[in-house]
């Protein structure tokens, strides 16, 4: 009873709840902003990228697949601090919303550009030459024919990695973001009490359990076409 | 120009901050061998507990999967670290890391093996069974080694993940490549240090990604 009731002491205190709960709502809001434009930008800018890559360019390519391997290889809380503390000494102050949105959207460009790469790769050859023979340019078969193919494969790996990209919003709470983790973290030292931090969690888990959901509900719904 | 090389890619400052940088990397590294395996480990738990017979526990692998899928890893290492010392309970930031990594890379690692577990047909699991095996020797010498060939890419892409997530032990204060390189930054008013941890985690993790992309293409095909 007695490390029940010290539980509940540290971490459902009622009155702290109501306090700082408009606060974390607010970071619940700042959390879905930045969520919603990293993945809408960072697919965008991941098809762009395969489509691009798509021409065999060289140069292009290259630069493409030094981009993609860089952006795989290095820790999004790397580029934030790189970004956030560095782009100021050469006169670049983009604030830290801005620098958690810019890091995530090209770590998600990133690994979307590599998996539609690897969806385009699966498509059969035969759709190609069929679709240039009822005389579509490149481009047109790419768009018209081949991508719509290519994207609906990749759905699974993509939602995946997207829900995993999407969590390290919370990384903005490093460079001051006030988001949800943000917020509970002030919370915590203004009240000495750590319900904030318990509601922040919580809030999280509300807000990625339906994704979750949603994206094995995708998982399963398009399995069958692997096979 | 001069200034971006000056303040992203100065080399005396580079050259003065490698020993703390290379500390960091120690730590790293040690990090990266504690983690992996406990996670691992942690994971195989859960995908065996998943495969129980009674209801009970499957639920309860499932709400645990499920909810530290749905948590950010930073979220829950900040309330390992800060929360719960409000409850009693302190962890150094070594253990503390550990612990956090602990729960939520046994849940990504435990559905990797559940979907590998799943890939094996349930025809191999009778036949070890009806050659005398009881059901925890067909799961280790059958059914697992199976299992863990197929998910291969999987487990790897994922440790990837880990050995990247490690970084997040900078937020409480755990003296590891970034939190070192950062350090640096800040006594240096130049973020040279950062360029060279960046610089590192692609040295050691670009190889890796190269052959996983090789092993994803063999396996696809």
């Amino acid at each position: 009873m007695s490390s029940w009731q010290r539980f509940a002491e540290a971490f459902l205190d009622w009155d702290v709840i109501v306090q700082y709960l408009p606060a974390i709502g607010s970071g619940l809001i700042v959390t879905v902003e930045i969520a919603a434009l990293v993945v809408i930008c960072g697919i965008v800018l991941g098809l762009v990228l395969v489509v691009l890559r798509s021409y065999r360019i060289t140069v292009v390519n290259w630069l493409i697949i030094a981009f993609v391997d860089t952006l795989r290889s290095v820790p999004p809380l790397v580029l934030i601090l790189l970004l956030y503390f560095g782009m100021p000494n050469i006169g670049i102050n983009m604030g830290g919303f801005v620098v958690v949105w810019l890091v995530l959207t090209l770590v998600l460009a990133a690994f979307a550009e590599e998996i539609f790469w690897a969806g385009l790769l699966s498509v059969d050859k035969g759709q190609w030459q069929a679709a240039r023979s009822t005389g579509l340019g490149y481009t047109q078969a790419l768009i018209y024919v081949v991508m719509p193919q290519a994207v609906r494969m990749t759905i699974p790996p993509l939602t995946n990695r997207t829900i995993a990209i999407t969590k390290n919003t919370a990384l903005g709470t490093v460079i001051g973001v006030a988001e949800i983790m943000n917020e509970a973290t002030t919370a915590v030292s203004f009240s000495g009490n750590a319900s904030p931090l318990f509601v922040g969690a919580l809030a999280y888990v509300m807000l990625f359990v339906p994704v979750v959901y949603l994206g094995r509900w995708i998982e399963t719904r398009f399995a069958w076409r692997k096979n | 120009m001069e200034t971006l090389i000056h303040q992203f890619f100065n080399l005396d400052v580079m050259l003065q901050a490698w020993p703390i940088v290379w500390r960091g990397l120690i730590l790293t590294l040690l990090l990266c061998l504690a983690v992996i395996p406990l996670g691992l480990i942690g994971g195989l738990v859960v995908a065996l507990a998943n495969t129980s017979r009674h209801r009970a526990v499957r639920w309860v692998t499932v709400v645990f999967v499920d909810f530290f899928r749905a948590i950010p890893p930073l979220v829950l290492l900040i309330f390992v670290k800060e929360g719960l010392p409000f409850a009693g309970i302190r962890f150094s930031p070594f253990v503390a890391v550990c612990v956090a990594f602990l729960l939520n890379n046994s849940a990504y690692y435990g559905e990797i093996f559940r979907a590998g577990i799943e890939s094996i047909g349930t025809g191999q699991m009778e036949a070890a069974r009806s050659t005398g095996l009881s059901s925890f020797q067909a799961m280790t010498y059958v059914i697992l080694p199976q299992a863990a060939r197929n998910v291969l890419p999987d487990l790897l892409s994922n440790t990837i993940e880990v050995v990247k997530l490690t970084s997040l032990a900078s937020v409480v204060a755990f003296h590891e490549l970034l939190y070192s390189a950062d350090m640096a930054r800040s006594v240096t008013y130049n973020a040279s240090p950062i360029v060279m941890a960046a610089a590192i985690y692609l040295i050691m993790l670009l190889p890796v990604v190269r052959i996983l992309g090789r092993l994803e293409n063999r396996m696809s095909t």
